[in-house]
């Protein structure tokens, strides 16, 4: 009898399922290993994976452990997950034991949390996977996954700045979908290489509006935690609802960023908001803060903070946001996802921000 | 005839409608229980202010139809509204055509509470409860039965009272057993009532005003600005005075009214129907099973036909046409 297959999952994040599933791929022995991409997100992951939890863990948690159980219901018998610099750190443990205590069989495997880095772990994680596996290999295959992810990253956030002022309406969506079908499969550095230049050609070709009317569109910075910035199906898709309503939307928060540039860049954005704060206060709460300051720098009529219920970082970050508000006089609102959100309140909200920032434009505009 | 735009403000408790003529005057209203039925109760309000114009022998041009409130999509579609806008919009340009040096809005209606923070005539801040209904209309009506008052009266007991009782309000429910066990020690209906008026401002304020000048001129409105009881909470606590217009309730009405006429530049007349009475709406609700969002769908047929199709997160889900 052969032995049995490990089949290989993890929980969703945007579309970083892409790279994670790229360094599988290209790193694992087929004969022994399946890769499980998590169905996509819908409300049923959110219920199933809210029953298993806590009732007042942050939802990220929720949604996490909704990606698992659906998994797992199809046949998912390794489970990977990282950590990070909040209660994402305590994710992992708490996870496994409530998905053991459902009588769940699987192996779970913590890559990294943000405490600690440990190669070797890695490695042997992933020996387990493919023994021939050489450390060479690997270091190669996550060079080319990191590589994924940069170039992800920049094509998303490019598409993100511009998706409003495309003249055809469909053009990013087809060019981001092919894109990111060709990006799972690459298995060299070179291929990518050429890959992303024609992508980012077509990319730069695509049609948008004049300048000029660029500058009458209204401008929105979107800050706070991470898991509902990058997750659209956990923030109720507010980028695209935003950009359905002619509103041009940045926001800084990417893995990219979070990995890579991060680390690097607390003490400039401390010093560029040394009014406000002298410390930092945890997870992305001085982000917050800084890029707020950046984004009214920049010329934003407005700033929407978002955070899952029971972030605390983000919940640090409002009262001093608060101050800016009234010291900058621009609007910023503060949404709460929830497990229990309604969407039509949340539709209300976004519809009366975007009212007000357009009265008044306009009443600035006559004046 | 003259040129006429309709604004309707469908809430959860009450639906309201007015009529105004080219100055923004109100020339029509209506206000009634919207009592589950929003298809209902619009049929109802556009009857009676089309029996205010007959009786003041004014012949109507429409020439714009706005709806606000929770269910302003469906009634939107119904009424083939030419603006659907959001409460809190309409909310701040009614009471602005009426106060231009507004400064704060206070609104409490039945399930939900707004503030509105206005600045040289423009909103530049806003609020609006989330998660909980506690300092809400609907509080105050469930405590008013349990007390045995008609909510009408509800300000006037509140206004008798020397020593309002003090009530632990952040949760509904809680308040609740707070306020049985303190009528069971002894305390006065009055007080108690006056206490619930109190627990009701207190909560507005700090779920909603944390962090914001309240600054006059302050107005309060929807529904729970009738209460006097509400008022002289507010005016004790916040030590300002508090302007409630006589049409208070209206305020969301006339502003999509006002809406539907500052769009309409032209003044072109659009057709309307006032026999809607006679026309037969049907909704029916599904759930589209095209993957496992489920999402919940509702469609609108006007004798039999399908004319509107809402609550679909993708084109799965709709029938022909959405309007958002």
């Amino acid at each position: 009898m052969a032995k049995k297959k490990y089949i290989i999952s993890f929980p969703h994040l945007g579309n970083y399922y892409v790279p994670i599933y790229n360094l599988l791929n290209n790193t694992v022995d087929k004969n022994l290993c399946e890769i499980m991409i998590p169905k996509k997100m819908t409300l049923r992951t959110l219920e199933v994976g809210s029953k298993a939890s806590p009732e007042h863990i942050c939802s990220p948690f929720k949604y996490n452990m909704g990606n698992f159980i659906e998994s797992l219901e199809n046949g998912a018998n390794v489970l990977i997950q990282a950590g990070g610099g909040c209660k994402y750190g305590y994710y992992a443990e708490v996870q496994k034991q409530i998905l053991e205590d459902m009588g769940y069989n699987f192996t779970y495997i913590q890559l990294f949390s943000s405490q600690k880095l440990d190669i070797n772990y890695i490695y042997n994680s992933f020996k387990m996977f493919n023994p021939k596996l050489t450390i060479i290999k690997l270091a190669y295959n996550f060079l080319l996954a990191f590589k994924i992810l940069f170039i992800l990253d920049k094509f998303e956030e490019y598409i993100r700045e511009n998706m409003v002022y495309q003249i055809n309406n469909i053009d990013f969506l087809k060019l981001h979908k092919d894109f990111l079908n060709e990006l799972m499969e690459v298995k060299d550095i070179n291929k990518l290489n050429i890959l992303k230049k024609v992508y980012f050609k077509k990319m730069y070709n695509v049609k948008l509006v004049s300048q000029d009317i660029r500058d009458k569109y209204i401008k929105i910075g979107i800050v706070g935690e991470l898991f509902s910035s990058m997750e659209p199906f956990s923030s109720m898709f507010i980028e695209k609802k935003l950009a359905e309503m002619n509103v041009k939307t940045k926001r800084y928060t990417t893995v990219t960023y979070l990995l890579f540039k991060k680390g690097f860049s607390q003490k400039k954005l401390l010093e560029e908001s040394k009014n406000y704060i002298n410390y930092q206060f945890g997870a992305d709460g001085t982000e917050s803060i800084a890029h707020s300051l950046e984004l009214i720098n920049m010329g934003y009529d407005g700033i929407i903070h978002i955070k899952p219920f029971g972030c605390t970082p983000e919940i640090n970050a409002m009262p001093i946001l608060q101050k800016i508000s009234n010291d900058y006089n621009i609007p910023i609102m503060y949404i709460t996802f929830d497990s229990q959100m309604s969407e039509e309140g949340f539709k209300t909200r976004l519809e009366a921000f975007y009212d007000m920032i357009k009265m008044n434009k306009e009443k600035k505009h006559l004046a | 005839m003259a040129k006429c735009y309709i604004g309707v403000d469908i809430g959860s408790i009450s639906t309201k409608g007015v009529i105004i003529d080219e100055d923004k005057n109100i020339i029509a209203s209506e206000y009634l229980w919207t009592e589950g039925d929003p298809i209902n109760a619009v049929k109802k309000v556009i009857k009676s202010l089309k029996d205010t114009l007959d009786s003041k022998m004014i012949v109507p041009e429409i020439c714009g139809i706005g709806t606000t409130g929770s269910a302003r999509y469906l009634i939107g579609s119904i009424l083939g509204a030419t603006i659907i806008k959001n409460e809190i919009t309409a909310h701040a340009i009614g009471t602005l055509s009426k106060y231009p040096d507004t400064r704060t809005i206070l609104e409490i209606g039945g399930q939900d509470s707004k503030l509105i923070i206005i600045k040289n005539g423009i909103v530049v801040d806003y609020a609006m409860n989330t998660l909980c209904a506690a300092g809400t209309g609907a509080f105050l009506s469930s405590q008013a039965k349990r007390l045995g008052v008609d909510i009408e009266d509800l300000g006037k007991v509140a206004n008798l009272s020397k020593n309002p009782t003090k009530i632990a309000a952040r949760c509904t429910v809680f308040a609740e057993s707070d306020l049985v066990h303190k009528a069971q020690i002894g305390h006065s209906k009055e007080d108690i009532i006056a206490g619930i008026c109190r627990a009701v401002v207190q909560n507005y304020l700090n779920n909603l005003a944390k962090g914001k000048k309240l600054e006059d001129k302050i107005i309060f409105q929807g529904g729970v600005s009738k209460n006097i009881g509400v008022v002289k909470a507010f005016k004790d606590e916040l030590n300002k005075e508090i302007y409630v217009d006589e049409n208070s309730h209206l305020m969301g009405a006339l502003g999509i009214a006002i809406i539907s006429k500052n769009i309409n530049k032209n003044g072109n007349v659009i057709d309307f129907n006032f026999d809607i009475q006679d026309i037969k709406f049907k909704t029916i609700g599904r759930q589209c099973n095209g993957c496992s969002n489920n999402c919940e769908i509702v469609s609108i047929y006007k004798e039999e036909k399908l004319i509107d199709t809402m609550g679909a997160r993708c084109e799965k889900g709709y029938g022909i046409k959405q309007i958002s």
